[in-house]
């Protein structure tokens, strides 16, 4: 997707409107590219402080903090529980809101807000476990493979090509259908674990691209060369001297992935192919309320709309975090 | 598999009209290589990506801890019934075997096997039903796309910093975030329950059919809000790359040489810059295109339009696994199609890509 060119363009051009709006400021050391403005030391703080300049940032951040929050504490804050039917009251329909049910009920009597609260925490799970596998897998093989080269690389580079060759999703897809369609009962831990599978599948790839690329670029650099002559052991020149000046572009790609992890999940889910009911997951909720937009379309609206906007908040945060990090990303 | 290389021809008016002025090979003094072996070398390169997806996708069916065969007969079925049943599909024989002949059998008789619900109807016939719906609506998405999204992208750049540029890439950024699961029920919700504008459900019925002046078109209105939903996350996609690459274009020294010149900047822009931003866009287009498919599961299922992806999730609850692996394939093989057809005709339109292959 990234073509060289046309990102290459759009950075450049971020950069000088960016230099119009801060014309009073100090101008960039050419050879450092760090601001002349006082910082405060080190690059990360410099970066903290930079990413709260950003209006953009600090919403999406605040967003996603709530989030979390509503995860972890889901239960607490939930009036009810994601699979409580309050049938006695609420015949095979959805409902619209009342005293009971501030957001109001779906077609099973469940409450809408309690599920969408606990969706956030199946969301942000889901996400963050292919996430970890992504991070393991995906790090640890791009480490390798950028650092030895020759037929490491060569292997994992030919393995890559075939992955990037077919559009994530799309396998996601297919792979848990397939895996799906052998099997006549499917108890719970099957259904998470098709779901990690197939997530997991289509996400390292990328990753291991990612830091690849990058320890390919630090392996002949001073510090590495001196660290090598020392005798340091490789394992601990890949942990300790490479993966810490690899971290920023592998905390950029983390956040946006979890934006992507979160729409697949979603995604697979509203197909019937990822969170086994009755969890909560908001594409499965906008699934169930299909049937009854025409009587209740809130029902619709709401589970799209916070999806929508978590998916958005971690794509924008992923972008200001790649400005505020490494600012020679933008050149 | 006609109706997807389709979209390649049906762009093509809009490219080959950029791409006439092309420079051609004496203006550059490169080794060229002549367009068949390029669409040769590319067919082949293309051939070990289906085999290894029909191989993964067949694998991964037989990796599934139970036996279809045990579901389709039912669990009251006798032994005997259950041997017979596997003998009738080719179950009996080993993996390797049962791989080769179902690709020989797709590949000589164009047969996908038979399902297993669904009163044993044969694969190929659900493919040539169901093909064309999809077919349709991935084009209309595309087409869509592509309108909307390079003239903004065009303008946008060519206005940088407007006012114009400002807003249509706020909503641009917007667009690219916002995926067809979140955008569907949205423009269902505005567009036709809100506003009654367009049908909720469907998918080419009569009544919606357009007439302009009487005279019927191809245009269906319950086609428009699937139309939208799956394409406008390429249409984004597709105007912010043609801002920035022609925006980067615009930057080349042979652009200012020709403006310099004395040439007029519209006429520098439509005779240098256009045709030579055109091709990032292009690659866009066919890395995009997986995403319209994957989009087309969503988009069928929140229009109950009856496409492959429809179907294919129909089937899953059913498991019926020979649908779904034809399903399966066929969208793999799509994919794999497009892309090849829009490298070929990159390699039409910039005589350079057909170069590096040379050297």
């Amino acid at each position: 997707m990234k073509q060289g060119t046309g990102e290459e363009g759009e950075k450049r051009e971020q950069d000088n409107s960016l230099s119009n709006r801060t014309m009073t400021q100090l101008p960039n050391d050419p050879i450092t590219q760090r601001s002349n403005a006082p910082t405060s030391g080190s690059p990360r703080a410099e970066a903290l402080r930079r990413l709260r300049r950003n209006p953009v940032a600090i919403v999406c951040a605040v967003y996603i903090f709530v989030l979390l929050f509503v995860a972890v504490f889901a239960n607490f804050i939930a009036p009810y529980d994601y699979d409580f039917q309050d049938t006695t009251r609420y015949a095979n329909l959805p409902a619209p809101p009342d005293a009971r049910h501030i957001l109001g009920v779906d077609h099973l009597g469940r409450d809408i807000l309690s599920r969408l609260l606990f969706g956030a925490r199946i969301s942000l799970s889901v996400s963050l476990v292919v996430v970890s596998l992504e991070i393991v897998i995906g790090v640890s093989l791009g480490l390798l493979a950028g650092y030895r080269g020759g037929r490491t690389d060569m292997v994992l580079m030919r393995f890559t090509d075939v992955m990037f060759a077919f559009p994530d999703l799309l396998l996601a897809i297919l792979l848990s259908a397939v895996v799906r369609s052998g099997i006549t009962a499917l108890p719970t831990w099957v259904s998470f674990f098709t779901l990690f599978f197939a997530l997991g599948v289509v996400a390292w790839p990328g990753m291991a691209r990612l830091v690849r690329g990058q320890s390919l670029q630090l392996r002949n650099r001073e510090f590495v060369e001196a660290a090598r002559s020392l005798g340091v052991k490789e394992s601990v020149i890949l942990r300790r001297h490479l993966l810490p000046n690899i971290s920023s572009p592998i905390i950029v790609q983390v956040t946006q992935d979890v934006a992507g992890m979160i729409l697949a999940e979603a995604t697979l889910s509203f197909l019937g192919l990822g969170v086994p009911p009755p969890f909560a997951s908001w594409g499965r909720m906008i699934f169930e309320a299909l049937p009854y937009k025409e009587v209740n379309p809130t029902l619709l609206v709401i589970p799209s709309l916070v999806l929508g906007l978590t998916v958005m908040a971690f794509n924008f945060l992923g972008d200001a975090l790649r400005d505020a990090l490494d600012p020679r990303l933008r050149q | 598999m006609g109706q997807t290389a389709g979209i390649i021809p049906a762009c093509r008016p809009i490219f080959s009209q950029i791409g006439r002025d092309a420079p051609n090979s004496t203006d550059f003094p490169v080794k060229s290589v002549s367009m068949l072996t390029f669409i040769l070398k590319r067919i082949a390169l293309s051939i070990p990506t289906l085999i290894a997806i029909s191989f993964l996708v067949f694998v991964v069916a037989r990796l599934a801890p139970s036996d279809p065969v045990q579901i389709m007969a039912g669990d009251k079925a006798s032994p005997a019934q259950v041997e017979r049943i596997r003998k009738e599909y080719g179950l009996d024989k080993p993996f390797l075997v049962q791989y080769v002949n179902y690709v020989g059998n797709i590949v000589l008789h164009g047969d996908f096997g038979k399902s297993f619900t669904r009163g044993q109807q044969p694969v190929s016939e659900m493919i040539r039903s169901d093909f064309p719906v999809t077919a349709r609506l991935a084009l209309q998405a595309l087409l869509f796309a592509l309108i909307l999204g390079i003239p903004t992208g065009i303008f946008a750049a060519l206005y940088h910093n407007s006012w114009f540029d400002r807003a249509a890439m706020s909503i641009v950024v917007a667009l690219t975030a916002l995926p067809s699961i979140v955008l569907g029920p949205l423009l269902v919700v505005l567009l036709a329950l809100k506003f009654p504008i367009f049908p909720v459900t469907g998918w080419m019925n009569p009544q919606s059919q357009v007439f302009i002046a009487g005279i019927p078109t191809p245009i269906y209105l319950d086609t428009i809000l699937p139309t939208i939903t799956l394409g406008s996350r390429s249409a984004a996609l597709i105007a912010r790359f043609m801002r920035s690459s022609l925006l980067d274009v615009l930057r080349q020294d042979y652009l200012r040489t020709a403006i310099a010149k004395g040439l007029s900047r519209s006429r520098a822009v439509m005779r240098h810059a256009l045709k030579n931003s055109v091709l990032p866009v292009l690659t866009v287009v066919g890395t995009n295109f997986g995403a319209l498919l994957s989009g087309s599961f969503v988009v069928e299922t929140l229009f109950a339009i009856p496409g492959i992806g429809y179907v294919s999730i129909d089937s899953i609850t059913k498991r019926d696994y020979p649908v779904i692996q034809g399903m399966a394939l066929l969208v793999a093989a799509g994919y794999i199609l497009v892309n090849l057809g829009v490298d070929v005709l990159y390699g039409v339109i910039d005589p350079r890509v057909r170069s590096q292959e040379a050297a």
